[in-house]
């Protein structure tokens, strides 16, 4: 019989991973996908953390995956608000145009 | 054995954040425009706080909320020189503020917040303590890189400075999800022994992968070499006290952080982690010396100079050794007197009232205003790191203690990478005596700026003849790292 062990879980949590990262730098259109593949890497770390939790039978983990969603919603709230002023200034927030700053 | 709430250890921090709290009421409910008086109450906060570190920091090791949290030498002296460094870049500033009609009191209280957050990263004993600090500093700095919101340099910056921090903070994060699922602990502590001995030649693979994503993630901290991409960017965008700050606490914060992580959960497997080290402080010292040859802005050059001294500061951690840590600490020392001085005389650089950034602006410095000029060119030969000026102590020890490792190529390589360096360190120098003058600075610049200048200056003069303070506090607070060798 098939059952869906640690490894399963670890995959799991590292393909949703790369996809955030890959997600923050193959993406040409805009910040509010780079702001959605930022959540992606934190999500997976929580699965990563909550699934070690469960399997060490140890409560630190899920303890760090509260904290960790805790942050990120502060996490979010500053980078979009960044990304208001920003767009204020602009009038976009298509990725090709931050591009003043270079050199 | 009972556990004693004891709220000694941290009384700083504690003032800190009660300090950063009372200030925001006071601003929102203070009629008028507070930005100075909570600018001043921050600063006396952040003096009363370095006094305060001093005064509850003993010889010994001290833990806090259940071992989360250690008070030691190392984190006495790393929260010294940040509080140090914070308080001037707070004194800074204010010129700046009142002259941009940028005055806001959130100022101070980001920079309290984002002092208390490089405060708790040097004492964490935990990777959840580490998490914590490093965010409540990051996300402060995000918001401090994009205050000027009406220019579009500032808030690109912010942009580009939260989306690469995050994608940091979430790269350091994974790699605790994997060292913690490999090892059942995210306690320093825990970690040191479960892998101190024998245990820490054959470490599990998930467990090397989980150490390399939390090196990745200092690294970009620290601003070292294949994740130094935003240094420029923010740099340069950034409002300049804000740049000033950036420039020296957070530095200290997170070299004194990355230190801590290699020499305590990580200590015993210095072969592991030794040539990732070696790596990225290699790519700091190339990327630092050859890459801010072409730079004409000033801003952008020091974000440039401060990646090359983050390579030689990583040299010392690559040794791995008491002498490596202590020849940090007191690189680190350096670094903060001539980065306060260097960013004193760029916030001076005013012309009709307006802020200037290029290099050439500085030209004919010599003869419009001496003072200025020849401050400056002491510390662009101390940050060359020619002797007798004290950035050559500096090096002196980081290459000693490299080589005393056995990493000769390293400590070659670095020393050459000086040598290019002092190229454009001594390009400014020429500019400003030798280049026909523009257009004169303003005269009336502030005094807080004048006498952070000069006692930069002169603390780089003769540092090399009273060295004694620094070297032997850096060697107390490097000794307790090591506590087999000592």
């Amino acid at each position: 019989m098939f059952t869906i062990g640690l490894a399963h879980y670890l995959t799991v949590a590292a393909i949703l991973f790369t996809l955030g990262v890959f997600g923050i730098f193959l993406n040409r259109k805009n910040v509010i996908i780079i702001m959605m593949s930022i959540e992606l890497m934190l999500l997976a770390v929580n699965l990563n953390m909550v699934t070690f939790s469960s399997y060490l039978n140890d409560l630190v983990g899920q303890v760090f995956t509260m904290f960790i969603l805790t942050v990120a919603a502060a996490e979010a709230a500053i980078g979009l608000a960044i990304l208001v002023v920003f767009f204020r200034n602009r009038g976009t927030i298509a990725v090709e145009e931050i591009s003043q700053l270079k050199g | 054995m009972t556990e004693t709430f004891d709220l000694m250890p941290v009384l700083p921090e504690l003032l800190v954040v009660l300090a950063a709290m009372g200030l925001l009421m006071l601003g929102v409910f203070r009629k008028g425009d507070g930005t100075a008086s909570t600018t001043s109450l921050a600063a006396v906060t952040l003096l009363v706080a370095m006094l305060l570190t001093w005064a509850v920091g003993g010889a010994e090791r001290v833990l806090a909320f259940g071992g989360l949290f250690v008070l030691d030498p190392f984190a006495v002296f790393a929260k010294v020189a940040i509080l140090a460094a914070s308080t001037i870049a707070l004194v800074m500033s204010l010129n700046y503020l009142d002259k941009e009609k940028l005055g806001r009191f959130e100022y101070p209280i980001l920079i309290l917040l984002a002092t208390l957050g490089m405060m708790m990263m040097v004492s964490a004993n935990d990777f959840l303590s580490l998490y914590l600090g490093l965010e409540t500093q990051s996300l402060s700095l995000y918001v401090l890189a994009a205050f000027h919101r009406d220019s579009t340099k500032a808030t690109e910056s912010g942009l580009k400075y939260f989306v690469l921090g995050s994608l940091a903070s979430g790269m350091l994060l994974y790699g605790v999800s994997l060292v913690y699922g490999f090892s059942g602990t995210t306690s320093f502590d825990g970690l040191a022994k479960i892998f101190g001995g024998e245990h820490a030649a054959h470490p599990h693979l998930g467990f090397v992968a989980g150490l390399v994503f939390v090196l990745a993630g200092l690294a970009f901290k620290i601003s070292a070499a294949p994740f130094h991409m935003w240094t420029p960017d923010v740099y340069e965008g950034a409002p300049t006290p804000v740049t000033s700050f950036f420039a020296v606490a957070p530095k200290i914060a997170a070299m004194a952080l990355l230190v801590r992580v290699m020499t305590g959960p990580f200590g015993d497997m210095t072969e592991q982690w030794r040539q990732i080290i070696v790596f990225i402080a290699l790519g700091s010292m190339f990327v630092g010396a050859f890459a801010a040859i072409a730079q004409s802005n000033i801003k952008r050059l020091m974000a440039y100079s401060s990646i090359g001294h983050v390579g030689f500061m990583l040299a010392g951690v690559a040794a791995g050794t008491a002498a490596g840590v202590q020849a940090v600490l007191v690189y680190l020392g350096i670094y903060l007197t001539m980065n306060v001085g260097v960013f004193a005389v760029i916030l001076s650089m005013r012309q009709k009232g307006r802020l200037v950034e290029g290099i050439d602006d500085l030209a004919g410095l010599g003869k419009t205003n001496p003072a200025m000029a020849a401050a400056m060119a002491v510390l662009m030969f101390s940050m060359a790191g020619i002797p007798p000026m004290a950035g050559f102590i500096g090096k002196f020890y980081v290459f000693k203690a490299a080589v005393d490792a056995g990493l000769y190529t390293l400590a070659i390589i670095g020393v050459l990478t000086s040598v290019v360096s002092a190229y454009y360190y001594l390009r400014i120098i020429k500019v400003m005596y030798f280049d026909e003058a523009v257009e004169s600075f303003d005269r009336a610049s502030s005094k807080a700026l004048g006498l952070v200048m000069a006692a930069a200056t002169v603390v780089n003069i003769v540092f090399v003849a009273v060295p004694g303070p620094l070297l032997t506090s850096a060697k107390a607070a490097a000794a307790v790292l090591f506590p087999a060798a000592g």
